[in-house]
């Protein structure tokens, strides 16, 4: 347990620094709203979703439908419900805690179980390096948020750009999936070529969905080609 | 305390649903049985698949059009995956790319 807290916190640390400018950002917004460190640490919480988070500020002015809100939340999130299928059979085991999982599921979490390289012959040692990932990235997003809350204005340095910083942890992300043995390079080129023309085609606030959908129809389609080249251990 | 108060709660109360109802679905889906081959594959292909889209998603942001929309971001992205194919750190490879587009946003274009 203690190897896979030392582990863990190594590893969610690219997540700490990448939530600071987001947090940040986070919490100046509900602060500007009209909304204090209370509110911004109960969203962090109980949400959980950083984009959700983000569009949630607007709701809170009124306006809206409880229905808009719902059917706006599971739209920008429709992404989570392909986050749990690689870990389906793997977190079976894992009891009460797999609801912890499940719950603590957004894309950071989702990213750094995908790179999770812990030994895999110690199953209970395993098991608690997903804990302890999702929990320190929860609790850093919370703390996070409700400091940038509290000092929004004392602030004095430019952070224009800083928010390259989500953008850099996922191209390590993908660079370390395509080293990894027995991985095919195409399904990130189909999800590249996908997401370029459904950028180009609805923009860049309406492209994620249909992207997604015709991704999972390109990775059907070349199911042959992928598997193949899986087997063979080497890159398509 | 703000006055519309049972409001707000209302709506976080309904994001947090609707968040965890989308992260649970797959395990409600698939309790207690095989995962069927055709999703097993796509747990499999799909991380690589969604991080591609998520820094696409990333850079959505960017003005192809102008020097000015486009190069800090694309530059930062190179230097990001040539810092990490060089060294391997990733907290090196983030940081050095952060601090390349900071740099290039504030000072040059």
């Amino acid at each position: 347990m203690k190897k896979a807290f030392r582990y863990s916190l190594r590893h969610s640390l690219p997540i700490l620094i990448s939530f600071i400018p987001v947090g940040i950002a986070y919490g100046i917004l509900m602060q500007t709203a009209g909304l204090n460190w209370i509110w911004t640490g109960a969203c962090s919480l109980f949400i959980f979703a950083g984009s959700l988070q983000f569009l949630a500020v607007s709701f809170f002015a009124g306006g809206v439908s409880l229905v808009t809100v719902a059917v706006m939340a599971l739209l920008l999130n429709s992404r989570h419900i392909f986050y749990g299928i690689p870990f389906i059979e793997q977190w079976r085991r894992y009891g009460v805690w797999r609801l912890f999982l499940i719950f603590a599921l957004p894309d950071e979490a989702f990213s750094l179980h995908c790179s999770n390289r812990f030994d895999e012959d110690d199953a209970e040692g395993k098991k608690w390096s997903f804990v302890f990932d999702a929990l320190l990235i929860l609790i850093y997003w919370v703390a996070l948020s409700i400091l940038g809350a509290l000092v929004c204005s004392l602030i004095p340095f430019d952070t224009a750009g800083i928010d390259f910083a989500l953008t850099a942890l996922f191209i390590v992300i993908l660079i370390e999936q395509l080293k990894a043995p027995g991985k095919s390079a195409l399904p990130a080129l189909i999800a590249a070529v996908s997401s370029g023309i459904c950028l180009l085609c609805f923009g860049p606030s309406g492209f994620i969905l249909p992207s997604l959908m015709i991704t999972v129809l390109g990775l059907i389609v070349f199911r042959g080609p992928i598997s193949r080249a899986e087997k063979e251990g080497g890159h398509a | 305390m703000p006055e519309n108060t049972a409001w707000i709660l209302s709506v976080i109360a309904v994001c947090a649903l609707c968040t965890l109802f989308e992260r649970a679905l797959p395990f409600l889906l698939f309790r207690g049985r095989q995962v069927p081959g055709p999703v097993d594959y796509l747990g499999r292909v799909l991380p690589m698949a969604i991080i591609a889209t998520l820094i696409v998603y990333c850079l959505r942001g960017v003005d192809l059009y102008t020097a000015a929309g486009c190069a800090p971001q694309l530059i930062a992205c190179a230097v990001t995956a040539l810092l990490h194919l060089w060294r391997g750190s990733t907290l090196l490879s983030i940081a050095g790319g952060t601090l390349c587009c900071m740099l290039l946003t504030q000072f040059v274009f």
